[in-house]
């Protein structure tokens, strides 16, 4: 499906959705509130059939953080982006492990790296660094004294 | 050490011969012919942990192989390794991991730190929570050689200046024996 007809349907979907220009791929912003249910719909609806999660990754902007999830189709071959930005006081947004299985994996990296809260994970717990470990390195203002100069 | 100084060693066989009739008889001190003996027959350890890993198999294939210098086979096990190369950046959570393959390697063992990651952490990555900055606060280490990632010829003189290193005299193990009895 082309971009403007992807940009419609989606629209249709979710009057509130606002598209950045200029990338290879679409790319939709969606409050962190009403990802959930419009990602559903991206992989139930027919003619869309976004059945494969390829990227799920987080950006620290030092004012907030975004939330990013590549989708793709395997069957009609179309991908978009989606954004979410989440407060930096208290970053959570709600899990798509329960659509795509292969989130669970990917949003506890996030959550061990950027300390972003998954509400409804079955198993949020640290992937990468040591159980015990204190903090979340890959945010902007991550300070290790012992191991890290300050630039 | 200087190159003309180690090219020596490489020729030489340590001792003397006496041609007599019928044959010969060759004089030579035991250690020195096992020193010679080693350093000919360094087996490294199949190890890397990042770039620097892909120019080691570069220098163990055929166009530069350093078979010909009696590094013969990378051993897939630390238990019939003589050298480890340490060939890439080691973070936090390889560290045990290194130090228990050093450990499990048999005495005499000889370690080199290839490129910048194994010497200091590197050129990119040592401004981290995650990176050993060196992997000799890990385990001891014979022979650095900088790069990023090394040249293969840079990894050959390396391990002829080891070579060298195990022909001039004694192991470490033998130093530290030697100063707890004549300290």
């Amino acid at each position: 499906m082309l971009m403007e007809e992807l940009k419609i349907q989606f629209t249709e979907l979710l009057p509130t959705i606002s598209f950045e220009e200029g990338g290879e791929w679409l790319n939709a912003y969606v409050a962190p509130g009403e990802l959930k249910s419009f990602v559903r719909k991206l992989r139930l609806q027919p003619g869309l059939d976004f059945d494969y999660l390829f990227c799920l990754t987080c950006v620290d902007w030092k004012t907030h953080f975004t939330m990013v999830y590549h989708f793709t189709s395997t069957i009609y071959r179309h991908n978009i982006v989606i954004k979410a930005k989440l407060n930096n006081d208290n970053p959570e947004i709600e899990t798509i492990s329960d659509i795509w299985r292969t989130a669970e994996m990917l949003e506890r990296e996030v959550y061990d790296l950027f300390g972003i809260k998954f509400l409804q994970h079955p198993d949020l717990r640290r992937l990468i660094m040591p159980d015990d470990w204190v903090g979340w390195p890959l945010r902007k203002d991550y300070e290790d004294p012992v191991n890290m100069i300050k630039l | 050490m200087d190159v003309t100084d180690n090219n020596d060693r490489q020729k030489k066989f340590p001792g003397e011969i006496h041609e007599t009739a019928g044959g010969g008889i060759v004089l030579s001190k035991l250690d020195e012919v096992i020193n010679w003996a080693r350093s000919n027959s360094l087996w490294p350890l199949t190890f890397a942990t990042s770039c620097c890993g892909i120019e080691m198999m570069s220098v163990a294939s055929a166009k530069y192989d350093f078979s010909r210098f009696g590094f013969e086979v990378a051993r897939a096990t630390p238990r019939q390794a003589d050298v480890i190369i340490i060939a890439g950046t080691i973070v936090n959570k390889m560290a045990p991991v290194l130090r228990r393959l050093y450990d499990q390697m048999a005495d005499p063992k000889y370690v080199i730190a290839m490129g910048a990651c194994a010497i200091s952490g590197g050129p990119f990555f040592y401004n981290t929570y995650s990176v050993v900055k060196g992997a000799d606060h890990v385990i001891p280490v014979d022979v650095y050689i900088p790069g990023c990632p090394p040249r293969p010829e840079a990894l050959l003189h390396a391990l002829i200046t080891l070579q060298g290193k195990i022909k001039a005299g004694l192991t470490r193990e033998q130093i530290k024996e030697n100063s707890y009895l004549n300290p």
